[in-house]
């Protein structure tokens, strides 16, 4: 869909266990993808660590749901003995493949904004660009695109009957995204994770929609 | 004095709320707070803009309060301002000697009367509380230095006890514990079993060092009721408080039933919480009368 850059290794490896899936997502050959930073990572870190790749798949568009039920389907009994999914793919792909596979999974890139590029596929999932991905850490759910108010800390305390406090003008039966978020958590079991993000954590709105010509810069 | 030394002084602390006018002229605003507020309660809010009405801005009622002797709550929400101008509006307070901060997210400008109103929501609650510990240890978010002392509050924030998903309060509560709340104001409280099962829930996650002042309003009729019932977050009446008010029409209509309820609600409270936190929607008038019912006067 858009641009994205691999985060820090260590922003990945710290939430890798024994074994790992691994998915790249290659579908938008126009944008950048860190193919050769992704490639290092896991063929000469994870080894190093000691962390087994039991699946490397390179895949198009993770964004459509269709296409990640049978990348899914296709792989299911690799996937099942991995502990982990990582996925090097846009915010959109981690959230749709999220909700398919009942597994931690661990968002490897930040997407950063593009101006004028806004992917192909049409889903109920979308990625603000921010350039700072916290996916892992909120059970695949995205606070800053799923939250009305965008909100890093969990929820606001105006959703009523699970409903956002915005669906009370609205009416479209628009979910509390921190609700979505803080269930999933509990089913997964992973609200410790929850915890993991800081009270001094801000959105930083340098990579935020930032500046036109990021493509140029790498 | 700030609400922080009183509440550690073991007193009970009762705070109310004023609502700023929509228009720049404050008399009324401020003839009902010297009547029925002023000697009766520790502090009054006063709220930012709420519902996300435009209104007048709720640092020049603190400062009018203050000047006629009553102690203002600067209730400060993350909607309309990113966080240069949240850090400015703190420190002007500081410099009008406004000593309590209620730090909320706020609501979506949707729900006011400017829906086309951009939301800013840069920061939010908890990281709004960060910012104001960051301001008292003498540096601004991005760590400048500030000139001068550095600035001294008592943190507030909010919290709804009754709310449907209870366990995902407690984890938002523990975040504003973490990044520095010293109190809480919580939501409208009708189920007292609700909010003392919230109470040991709060001592047993956090101990004792955090105090509560439970949220009491006036009911006017049936209508409120059942509308708050439907609408408001972490807000529910039961039947018997509802039936209650249908019994007698008229004395629902004079105040009377809903003051007694609220007294009621208030003496059974006691036990449970710090203090509690009146808002009157309008009915400023009958606090003296709550009060005194539920022998806090």
């Amino acid at each position: 869909m858009i641009i994205t850059e691999i985060k820090p290794e260590e922003e990945i490896t710290k939430f890798l266990e024994k074994r790992v899936a691994i998915i790249r997502c290659i579908g938008c050959k126009e944008a950048y993808f860190p193919w050769d930073k992704v490639e290092s990572f896991v063929s000469s870190s994870l080894p190093e660590l000691g962390i087994q790749v039991v699946l490397d798949l390179s895949v198009e568009y993770l964004c459509n749901p269709e296409y990640a039920k049978v990348y899914h389907e296709k792989n299911k009994s690799c996937i099942d003995i991995c502990d982990r999914v990582l996925i090097f793919s846009c915010g959109v792909g981690v959230q749709v493949f999220s909700t398919i596979v009942e597994k931690i999974v661990v968002a490897g890139c930040n997407t950063l904004y593009i101006d004028g590029f806004q992917g192909f596929m049409p889903t109920e999932y979308s990625c603000a660009q921010c350039g700072d991905c916290i996916l892992t850490l909120t059970a695949g759910i995205c606070p800053i695109t799923q939250c009305s108010k965008s909100l890093l800390h969990g929820p606001c305390g105006g959703a009523k009957n699970s409903k956002c406090e915005i669906d009370s003008v609205l009416k479209q039966g628009i979910e509390c995204g921190w609700e979505k978020i803080y269930q999933r958590a509990k089913k997964l079991n992973l609200l410790h994770k929850l915890k993991e993000i800081k009270i001094e954590k801000l959105c930083d709105y340098q990579k935020f929609f930032t500046e036109p010509k990021r493509l140029n810069s790498h | 004095m700030e609400l922080t030394e009183l509440l550690k002084n073991g007193k009970f602390v009762i705070t109310s709320e004023i609502g700023p006018p929509k228009g720049w002229q404050v008399q009324h605003q401020l003839r009902d707070a010297e009547t029925y507020l002023k000697g009766l309660v520790d502090a009054i809010n006063v709220t930012d803009n709420q519902s996300s009405v435009m209104r007048l801005s709720p640092l020049a009622m603190c400062h009018f309060l203050k000047e006629r002797g009553m102690e203002p709550v600067f209730q400060i929400t993350c909607r309309d301002r990113n966080r240069i101008a949240l850090q400015s509006d703190i420190l002007a307070a500081a410099s009008f000697g406004v000593e309590n901060l209620l730090l909320l997210t706020g609501d979506h400008p949707l729900l006011g009367d400017h829906k086309d109103a951009k939301p800013v929501f840069d920061l939010d609650s908890v990281s709004l509380i960060y910012a104001v510990k960051k301001l008292e240890s003498g540096e601004d978010l991005a760590g400048n230095k500030l000139e001068g002392e550095p600035p001294k509050f008592c943190i507030g924030a909010v919290v709804s006890p009754c709310a449907d998903n209870i366990d995902s309060q407690l984890f938002k509560m523990e975040k504003k514990i973490k990044a520095g709340a010293e109190f809480f104001q919580t939501q409208l409280i009708f189920e007292v079993e609700k909010f003392a099962a919230f109470m040991d829930k709060v001592r047993e996650n956090f101990g004792t060092d955090i105090y509560i002042l439970a949220g009491i309003t006036i009911l006017k009729s049936v209508g409120m009721a059942k509308y708050m019932n439907e609408n408001v977050a972490g807000v529910f009446v039961p039947d018997n408080i509802i039936e209650e008010l249908k019994k007698d029409k008229e004395r629902t209509k004079s105040g009377q039933t809903g003051v007694e309820i609220a007294a009621r609600i208030i003496k059974e409270l006691k036990p449970l919480c710090h203090g509690i936190h009146i808002m009157p929607l309008g009915w400023d008038s009958k606090l003296p009368e709550v009060l005194k019912l539920a022998s806090l006067v």
